[in-house]
């Protein structure tokens, strides 16, 4: 029993700094043995063990905090003794924490962070897909049948957004509501913060909402009696039961607020009119295959069904974690890799930074050694070091980040279902620390390692020359340094020749001088034509008497506002097949549409003031479409029918990106607003004023405003901007990562030169004697420099060659967000491996210098 | 001796388990668990160092140079080999004394106010 005392003190004892364990632990053991025999009774071995705990862990931990004292004591005496180094750590962590500090920030909030809701982990989106368009929306009858023919599903819901106009709180104000069928809402699972939710309760009754956390401090000012209050949506009178809380968001970031979307018998007449996005939850256990392989099963059933309107149509099931788009994901994904790239760099500069050091301060350390300080304790010592670089380092970085964050929101797609901004918090913190850490032992450890193996006495001797081992850790860094260099300056360059092309992308109309802002008809006044048309008559009769209006136009959906709204064509006669070969956007206009966006009319004329209601059916469509139908004709006076009405080609006009400047778009088919039928396609119901002018925005809105609240004053203005900064948001997302990313560049480029100067310079001085014995042995100047700069440029040549390949792997994974730049594109590849090589001659050349004037007189008296 | 004084001082007042151990190595050299015994009947058993606390006290005051070992050993047959001896220092000496002078002015000082350690 003793023995086994004894052996259970002994490893015990492994608590203990080794240092102290070594010293003084057999005296420790025979200490505790001697007190072992002067206990006695039964209860001895719990007692011994008991005592032995009690005695060794808060010793332990005691002589660890004295030693951790120590050494804070020690190193912070010995770093404010090189002050320009010390400085020099911290802001070189301090860029590598900041950089991933707030690059994890953000990717924890859009790609890690489980969404907001009940066990998100088991919901997905449903989407009907055919050819060419793989992701679209449900019809009202093929959802009707999905939910109740699939077996995978735990609830099923859908929703779908339009606008409301809120009037009677202020100004009135233009909402984007989410229509939720009455399961839509339980499938996401989260309760509200006021009142209720819309439920299966509300099957009978649309005239209820459910507020946004937003809209209801913004326009109720958080008033907490607010459930059971009737609010004005469109003229009509609903009935608050509810708010949520601020974290939901559903199906967008820019959901005000929520009502009940009855499926009437009527939507279920046409299986080829999608509109209806899904939301389910899958049963426990179930797996996102298993599901799809369901949803495809039936989808396939549907399609025997109604083999008119279901043909080629399948149904795919998303994880809605997984819905943002490839581009959203690998902007963030690309930032998180040069960040990592930057802490890459940072590091292996203070790992350098720290070997040099470490072997300017041999002497120091080894009268360290010959006084008694073990090897252990050294590396502790210098470990202690780094670490206090390195916390202080991060506490720079996190302030960087911190200051950086808002800068980084907007790269957060719209599209996420989760409100609010990335930020700072505790789990951002906690990374952070991690960061810290990794950082600190990272560039401590191995120098710290490398200086304790380093043999006491050569030091002493004074003759301390860096080994094998240092120099090859040497040469490792250096070419680390140059690859993450090039990496990133590839990476950024890709990026920047991606941007610069798709801002030369001819978007198809002239978007200078033109002010938008969107009057959203709703309810009776868009579903009627006459109301609407004497809406609009008005307006733009005004707008154009206006001093400086050029042109001023009403239309349904501005391009890459509105990037869908998609018809299938035919030409008369011939079966309506709804795929990509022959859909086209359509867009309901008035006259001057196309002057006022300075869209070029190529044949024909534009739609005029006399094509009305009851005057023959024509239509203006794009060249792409004309050239589709009719490749070698002219189409004007063609003939082709879109919902069911044929109509006559009047003109022809260029194309516009309807979609955006990095997405093909279908063919565009433009028809007189007038021409929109009553109580039908309210959606189309023209909504965006177009106005081209030579005065500046600030003198026309007004004037504008004033006119539109003449024509009715109940209705609200929304969405003003100029058609410039439309065309820029396009770029906007990519603009910030690329500012974003060029700074990191020029951080990295920076680091990476003073980091490769200062290992050669340490490299010269640590061969100084070398060198002089080489002077002395007859060798020219020349040779030397040469000698040193080879030394140099053969790592940095290196350094490119693998940063090359790196990059070039790296930029084949970001395929998504180059825009058709070639991942090998050589003129960035090499201009970035020129830019490197160039900074490492730069950083060779002081070092080389150096080494020609080592006199040889004074390195040999030196030794 | 002017940096003794002020590295005298420096160290002053002592930890209670530094000065036991110095009191236990006043009249005679002694080995670790012998310090503790002695420290535990001087105190009625009110001060009961463990052998991590001993050690990490002993390390501390050898490198202060308060203490020193003692490599002379008694005979092999009287001796646990593993066991380690430790005698009190001329500036040990001074230091306890210092202490033990620091002590005495304090309880003077509160003499003078009329306190008593018995209770009333």
């Amino acid at each position: 029993m003793m023995r086994a005392l004894e052996r259970f003190y002994r490893v015990l004892l492994y608590l203990y700094p080794a240092s102290f364990r070594n010293e003084y632990g057999r005296a420790l053991t025979a200490t505790f043995v001697a007190r072992l025999r002067d206990m006695s009774g039964p209860a001895r071995p719990l007692l011994g063990a008991l005592a032995a705990v009690g005695d060794v862990v808060p010793n332990a931990i005691a002589a660890h905090w004295e030693i951790l004292r120590h050494d804070v004591r020690y190193a912070g005496r010995s770093l404010r003794a090189s002050p320009g180094f010390t400085l020099t750590a911290i802001l070189v962590i301090a860029l590598g924490v900041g950089a991933n500090t707030a690059a994890f920030s953000l990717a924890d909030f859009v790609l890690l962070r489980p969404l907001p809701f009940h066990e998100p982990d088991r919901l997905v989106d449903l989407w009907e897909s055919t050819p060419g368009y793989p992701r679209m929306e449900f019809s009202p009858a093929n959802y009707r049948d999905m939910k109740a023919m699939t077996h995978s599903f735990a609830a099923m819901g859908a929703y779908s957004d339009r606008t409301m106009n809120l009037v009677g709180t202020g100004e009135p104000r233009h909402l984007t509501v989410g229509i939720m069928t009455p399961h839509a809402m339980p499938v996401l699972g989260v309760p509200p913060l006021l009142g209720r939710a819309i439920t299966p309760e509300d099957s009978t009754n649309e005239q209820v909402v459910v507020l946004s956390y937003g809209l209801w401090q913004s326009q109720f000012g958080g008033d907490a009696g607010i459930v059971g209050r009737a609010v004005r949506l469109d003229g009509e009178p609903y009935s608050v039961i509810g708010v949520m809380p601020a974290a939901f968001a559903f199906p967008t970031r820019e959901i005000d607020a929520w009502v009940p979307f009855l499926l009437r018998e009527a939507f279920f007449a046409d299986r080829s009119d999608n509109f209806l996005s899904v939301v389910a939850r899958l049963r426990p256990g179930v797996t996102t295959e298993q599901a799809a392989t369901d949803v495809a099963a039936v989808a396939a059933r549907l399609e025997q069904l109604d083999p008119r309107a279901n043909e080629h149509t399948s149904a795919v099931v998303v994880d809605m974690r997984d819905e943002m788009s490839a581009r959203s994901r690998m902007l963030v994904l690309a930032l998180c890799g040069a960040a990592l790239c930057i802490l890459l760099l940072a590091c292996a500069n203070l790992a350098s930074l720290l070997l040099a050091r470490s072997a300017h301060r041999s002497r120091e350390l080894a009268v360290r050694a010959a006084l008694g300080a073990g090897r252990e304790r050294i590396v502790r010592q210098l470990v202690t070091e780094s670490m206090g670089l390195a916390l202080f380092g991060g506490i720079a970085g996190v302030a960087i980040a911190v200051a950086g964050v808002p800068v980084l929101a907007r790269l957060v797609p719209d599209s996420l279902p989760v409100s609010g901004q990335p930020s700072v918090d505790l789990r951002v913190l906690l990374a952070a620390g991690a960061l810290v850490l990794l950082t600190g032992l990272m560039f401590g450890v191995g120098p710290a390692v490398a200086a304790g193996r380093s043999r006491a006495l050569d030091a002493l001797r004074g003759g301390a020359r860096g080994g094998m081992r240092t120099q090859r850790l040497r040469a490792v860094l250096v070419t680390i340094e140059v690859a993450a260099c090039v990496v990133l300056l590839v990476s950024s360059g890709l990026l920047i020749r991606a941007v610069l092309r798709i801002q030369g992308t001819d978007p198809g109309f002239r978007a200078e001088g033109v002010l938008t802002l969107r009057t959203e008809l709703t309810g009776e006044k868009a579903a009627f034509g006459a109301q609407r048309v004497a809406f609009y008559d008005r307006v733009l009769q005004d707008v154009r008497a206006l001093p400086g209006v050029q042109n001023a136009a009403y239309m349904s959906g501005l391009p890459m506002v509105m990037g869908g709204g998609i018809w299938p064509t035919t030409i008369a006669g011939a079966p309506v097949v709804r795929d990509a070969s022959n859909t086209v956007g359509l867009r309901f206009v008035t006259p001057q549409y196309f002057a006022a966006m300075g869209i070029t009319l190529r044949a024909g004329r534009d739609i005029a003031d006399a094509d009305r209601r009851e005057s023959p059916p024509v239509a203006v469509v794009s060249e792409s479409f004309a050239k589709r139908m009719w490749p070698n004709e002219n189409a004007i006076g063609k003939q082709f029918t879109i919902i069911t009405i044929p109509r006559t080609i009047v003109g022809v006009v260029g194309n516009v990106r309807v979609r955006g400047l990095e997405r093909p778009s279908e063919p565009q088919v433009y028809l007189p607003a007038t021409q929109l039928p009553d109580g039908m396609m309210v959606f189309y119901a023209p909504k965006d004023l177009v106005v081209r002018s030579t005065v500046p925005a600030a003198t026309l809105l007004p004037a504008v405003r004033r006119i539109i609240a003449g024509a009715d004053p109940d209705q609200p203005i929304s969405d003003v901007r100029m058609l410039t900064e439309l065309v820029a948001s396009q770029t906007s997302s990519r603009v910030t990562q690329l500012r974003l990313l060029g700074m990191l560049a020029t951080i990295a480029l920076v680091i990476a030169g003073v980091g490769i100067h200062g290992l050669l310079a340490f490299a010269v001085s640590q061969r100084s004697r070398e060198l002089g014995v080489r002077r002395a042995l007859g060798e020219q100047v020349g040779s030397i420099v040469g000698r040193v700069m080879r030394e140099g440029l053969v790592l940095a040549a290196a350094g490119v060659a693998i940063g090359v390949f790196i990059a070039y792997l790296a930029a084949r994974a970001m395929g998504a967000l180059l825009a058709g730049v070639q991942p090998g594109d050589p003129l960035t590849i090499g201009l970035a491996a020129v830019l490197c090589f160039v900074t490492a001659v730069v950083g060779c050349v002081r070092p080389a210098v150096r080494a020609a004037s080592v006199d040889p007189i004074t390195v040999l008296r030196g030794d | 001796m002017t940096t003794d004084r002020t590295e005298l001082e420096a160290l002053l007042p002592l930890p209670p388990a530094t000065f036991h151990i110095l009191l236990a190595l006043v009249d005679q050299e002694r080995h670790g668990y012998a310090i503790i015994q002695d420290v535990e009947e001087r105190t009625d058993g009110e001060l009961r160092l463990s052998a991590g606390t001993l050690y990490r006290s002993v390390a501390r005051m050898v490198e202060q140079g308060l203490i020193a070992e003692v490599l002379k050993r008694p005979a092999a047959r009287l001796d646990d080999e593993r066991r380690r001896y430790y005698r009190i220092t001329p500036f040990g000496t001074a230091v306890a004394r210092a202490e033990m002078a620091r002590l005495s002015q304090l309880v003077r000082l509160a003499r003078a106010r009329g306190l008593t350690p018995e209770t009333t």
